[in-house]
């Protein structure tokens, strides 16, 4: 780092020489795309960030990023980011893993870095599949998929990761999309200023696999009328005439979809989304974009106190209170007894 | 065991008729009748009369299995005398039972012509149903070769406890603290510290302390009015001759907890402990939880895994990573050590190892997890391994792992056992500004940088950290380019990185002292070989055997990988070698491997320590 003239970092400067080696189409080099020119635009210092990843085609990740990075076994980079975060909470930490390495080997370790609120950014690409191993069911597979190990589709239901994380005690939970160059830097801009642990579900197509999984909503023609962009304070609207909207049915307080000007339906009957309450982000978690539009944005963001910062000021609440603390001390403490 | 080995005065140990040696008790009840605390604050009276002692504390796994059961009896024994403790001792001269169950368990252990000391008044026939006694033993003569003491405990003391207006429930905890007046009174030990200790303990109940005083001094008047009718009589244990110096009482898990942190201050760099709880490694963690403000982080993890890869998480981000657990935990934990082990990371796993396969024994020692620590992983993965040999060598132990672990960026396994964890004896307090600092020095220089850079002697790699400007690089499991680091699948390659982590922990060989031999000379008729928490039974089974002129020494192995340079050829000076272990003959195996050497095996697995008089039968039978 030069300090006399700190030159703007571009996305480039982000970019390592290793050759990326996901397959040509991967939804993962849009993502890490984005999250290149992301750090380049909150001018991030290369030197203070870490990516931390387990195993799986998306934990290659650190490898393609020119800042700190640790690629380390299946399923357990949750925990050793939270060794990263205990030993140095001024590092920028993202966590990057996908549905296998995040919600199978390592569920677990995703429940509690989510509970405990370490601080840090998650990225979890979920493509629905198993890629590295070449294409196995996972455990967000929708139950009938065709894969070596399902020959005939699967017969285990799917999870919800985003449901999981509001299970977990997440406090900052959003969704985007590989492919959404536009929506993915805002989404990983609120994520990275969240204090706190930021889930973030990235809907990624593995072109090898399992292609166009999530094409009900994600394919062009269709996006607009199965996509809603969810905005604190904003009314939860979407369609190309931008005249649908969610609103609880009246009587049975379920979400339903309505079209402003049918039915003596307002702008005003439409949800407004608050992204501080969880009732309404675990009600928007759930639809699933096929009768029902998904919803991608902020779905959840209260933040809290951080688990790195409590364990900070206990030590340091320790330490102002034995200010003196030093070996022999410790040594000679309790019950001592002198032979001459 | 509080002399250090070269000061040892081989001649102190001469069996006068007249004077004492030492002393067995064995404080035996039910799981909740507070036995631990009776036999840990007799210890430390001891302790402070400079006796020298050992302890063995022996409980149930469960916390508190039914009352009066056999399976919830908990027992603790202590050895103490003027002359130089080696072991718990093989069989008590006094046992203390506090109910039929605590009787029945232990009485096949007490000397014949052993004291005894019974609760009578917990031989109620319902007791006796539940321990399995058909008769009451104390009247059918199973006691009658012992020197009994009967009483009523449980009476006197709610007699004693009688002014403080405590629920009948309450006031029979102190039913131990009677009966710990009486045992202080048989041997003179003083009733202050306990006192003392009470008070701190109840600070906020005074009614729970004064009576707990007050049975402990009930138990105390007792003992003088026993005596004066004939029954019983008091004798006085003389203080050990050791080495001059202030001493402390410490079990292993204590001494281990300040070794770390004595070698993080050694190292100049504060500790991050991931731990997952597990007996009888938790102590531990209780331990260095409560030293904060010496800089020790401690993280109590999701699970045994979450608990290793933080440490790893944290030694890559620039503390030094620790992690503990015991042998079921240590297996969950070997796919993690490889990834420390091939991103050369600094690492100390702390394996305080219990009975096994499987979940075993819990709460009962053993030495199985060798093979575990030596050849458990997956891959070519050589990592040092240490193990204690006595509770206040865990302090010197846990400052050897640091010092190992971060001069050849390695994870250090160290080898403790459940003994040795809650086992207690007097220490001599360390100089410890007399301890060589061996400080870390992070790379900062980007010239020429990459993360696996080596110092050409000890093939240690360059400690860059998140946070340093220039070298921003990545690590992981997947094989590197050994000039480069970067991800290779290169066959050549494979090899050359393969040989290097070999040999850069079979290089710290260079690094560690050459073995010696315990006690005795090098050649010879016998030699016993020992390892970990077995010190102390062979060490005393070994001199009591050349005082009957046996030609047989003790050499005690504390770097069991890679083993001392001079090893090999010291056990071929022998005619033959006996290795003692709490296995089924793990260190004999790797001993054979290492140097083709037939052994004979001795190896016990009954959740016990080796009694000293087996180990004497054994030796004579080679060496007589």
């Amino acid at each position: 780092m030069n300090e006399l003239a700190p030159k703007k970092l571009t996305a480039k400067d982000f970019a390592t020489d290793q050759e990326v080696r996901w397959c040509p189409g991967c939804g993962d080099y849009a993502i890490l795309k984005s999250v290149q020119k992301t750090l380049a635009d909150l001018e991030a210092d290369p030197a203070n960030t870490v990516f931390v990843s387990g195993i799986g085609c998306s934990s290659r990740f650190p490898y393609y990023m020119a800042t700190y990075g640790f690629h380390t076994i299946h399923g357990r980079a949750p925990a050793i980011a939270t060794g990263v975060k205990l030993a140095n909470p001024d590092l920028d930490v993202w966590l990057v893993t996908g549905d296998g390495d995040g919600l199978s080997i390592g569920g677990n370790h995703m429940l509690h870095i989510l509970r405990r609120n370490v601080d840090l950014q998650i990225l979890l690409f979920n493509n629905e599949i198993y890629g590295l191993t070449k294409g196995q069911y996972s455990p967000t597979s929708r139950p009938g998929t065709n894969s070596p190990s399902s020959p005939g589709g699967s017969v285990e239901p799917n999870m919800n990761p985003c449901a999981f994380a509001v299970g977990a005690s997440a406090r900052f939970i959003a969704r985007t999309i590989d492919t959404d160059q536009k929506h993915m830097p805002t989404i990983l801009k609120r994520a990275r200023e969240h204090r706190g642990a930021s889930f973030v579900e990235i809907y990624q197509n593995c072109i090898v696999f399992n292609d166009n999984v999530f094409g009900d909503f994600t394919n062009k023609q269709v996006a607009a009328d199965r996509q809603i962009h969810a905005e604190h304070g904003e009314p939860l609207i979407f369609g190309k005439e931008k005249d649908k909207g969610l609103r609880f049915s009246p009587g049975d307080h379920k979400i339903e979809v309505v079209t402003i000007g049918e039915n003596g339906v307002t702008a005003d009957d439409i949800l407004v989304h608050d992204e501080t309450d969880i009732t309404i982000a675990n009600m928007l978690i759930h639809l699933d974009g096929h009768d029902m539009p998904v919803v991608l944005g902020v779905l959840y963001c209260e933040p809290g106190q951080t688990y790195n910062d409590s364990v900070g000021e206990r030590v340091a609440k320790a330490k102002e209170a034995k200010p003196n603390a030093d070996m022999k001390e410790l040594l000679f403490a309790g019950s001592t007894w002198t032979v001459d | 065991m509080a002399t250090q080995l070269a000061q040892e005065d081989e001649s102190g140990s001469g069996k006068s008729s007249s004077q004492i040696d030492s002393v067995v008790i064995r404080f035996a009840g039910d799981s909740g009748d507070g036995m631990q605390l009776t036999g840990t604050q007799f210890t430390n009276s001891t302790a402070l009369m400079g006796t020298d002692l050992a302890t063995f504390p022996d409980f149930p796994a469960e916390i508190r299995a039914p009352a009066g059961t056999t399976f919830g009896v908990s027992a603790y024994q202590i050895n103490f005398g003027p002359r130089e403790i080696m072991t718990a001792g093989d069989a008590p001269d006094v046992l203390v039972a506090m109910n039929p169950a605590a009787l029945k368990v232990n009485l096949e252990e007490l000397k014949p012509g052993g004291t005894l000391v019974v609760d009578e008044g917990a031989f109620t026939e319902r007791n006796l149903a539940k321990a399995g006694y058909d008769h009451n033993p104390l009247i059918d003569g199973t006691i009658s070769p012992y020197n009994v003491i009967k009483l009523d405990i449980t009476k006197m003391t709610l007699e004693a406890v009688k002014q403080f207006g405590l629920s009948n429930k309450e006031a029979l905890r102190s039913k131990n603290m009677w009966t710990l007046g009486l045992v202080l009174w048989m041997y003179g030990r003083q009733r202050a510290p306990v006192v003392e200790w009470l008070e701190g303990k109840f600070a906020k109940r005074p009614d729970i302390a004064d009576s707990n005083i007050a049975a402990l001094n009930a138990g105390h008047a007792f003992g003088e009015t026993l005596e004066l009718a004939g029954d019983l009589s008091h004798l006085d244990v003389a203080s050990a001759r050791v080495e001059p110096g202030v001493y402390r009482t410490i079990t292993g898990a204590e001494a281990l907890a300040l070794g770390l942190v004595a070698g993080s201050k050694l190292a100049e760099i504060d500790i991050m402990f991931g731990s997952y709880p597990i007996t009888p490694a938790s102590t531990l963690l209780h331990q260095l939880a409560r030293l904060k403000e010496h800089g020790v982080v401690t993280f109590q993890a999701e699970d045994e895994i979450a608990a290793i890869c933080a440490a790893i998480g944290a030694s890559f981000a620039g503390k030094l990573g620790i992690t503990s657990s015991s042998g079921p935990g240590l297996a969950l934990k070997s796919e993690a050590m490889g990834l420390a082990l091939t991103t050369e990371l600094p690492l100390v796993i702390v394996n305080s190892q219990r009975g096994g396969p499987s979940t075993g024994l819990p709460t009962k020692t053993e030495q199985s997890d060798l093979y575990q620590a030596v050849y458990g992983r997956n891959g070519d993965a050589p990592m040092p391994v240490i193990a204690s040999y006595a509770p206040g060598d865990c302090f010197d132990t846990a400052i050897e792992a640091v010092r190992l672990a971060v001069k050849y960026m390695t994870p250090v396994i160290l080898l403790t056992d459940g003994y040795l964890a809650n086992a207690a004896e007097p220490w001599p307090i360390p100089d410890f500004d007399s301890l060589k600092h061996f400080p870390v020095e992070f790379e900062t220089n980007p010239d020429g940088f990459h993360p696996y850079k080596r110092d050409e002697k000890t093939l240690a790699r360059n400690w860059a950290i998140p946070g340093t400007p220039g070298l921003e690089h990545r690590i992981g499991g997947l094989e590197k380019d050994y000039d480069s680091g970067n991800i290779s699948y290169a066959s050549d390659n494979h090899q050359k990185m393969t040989d290097t982590r070999w040999n850069k922990v079979l290089n710290i060989a260079d690094d560690i002292p050459d073995q010696e031999i315990a006690v005795g000379d090098a050649g010879g008729k016998l030699a016993v070989v020992g390892w970990g928490s077995t010190f102390g039974p062979i060490h005393r089974a070994v001199k009591s055997c050349r005082e009957t002129g046996l030609d047989v020494s003790h050499i005690h192995v504390k770097h069991i990988w890679p083993l001392p340079k001079n090893l090999g050829d010291l056990l071929q000076t022998y005619d033959q070698v006996l290795i003692p272990e709490m296995n089924m003959g793990q260190f004999a195996t790797l001993l054979r491997d290492q140097y083709l050497i037939e052994s004979v095996r001795f190896n016990q697995v009954n959740g016990q320590p080796f009694k000293v008089s087996a180990l004497v039968d054994k030796i004579t039978e080679l060496a007589g």
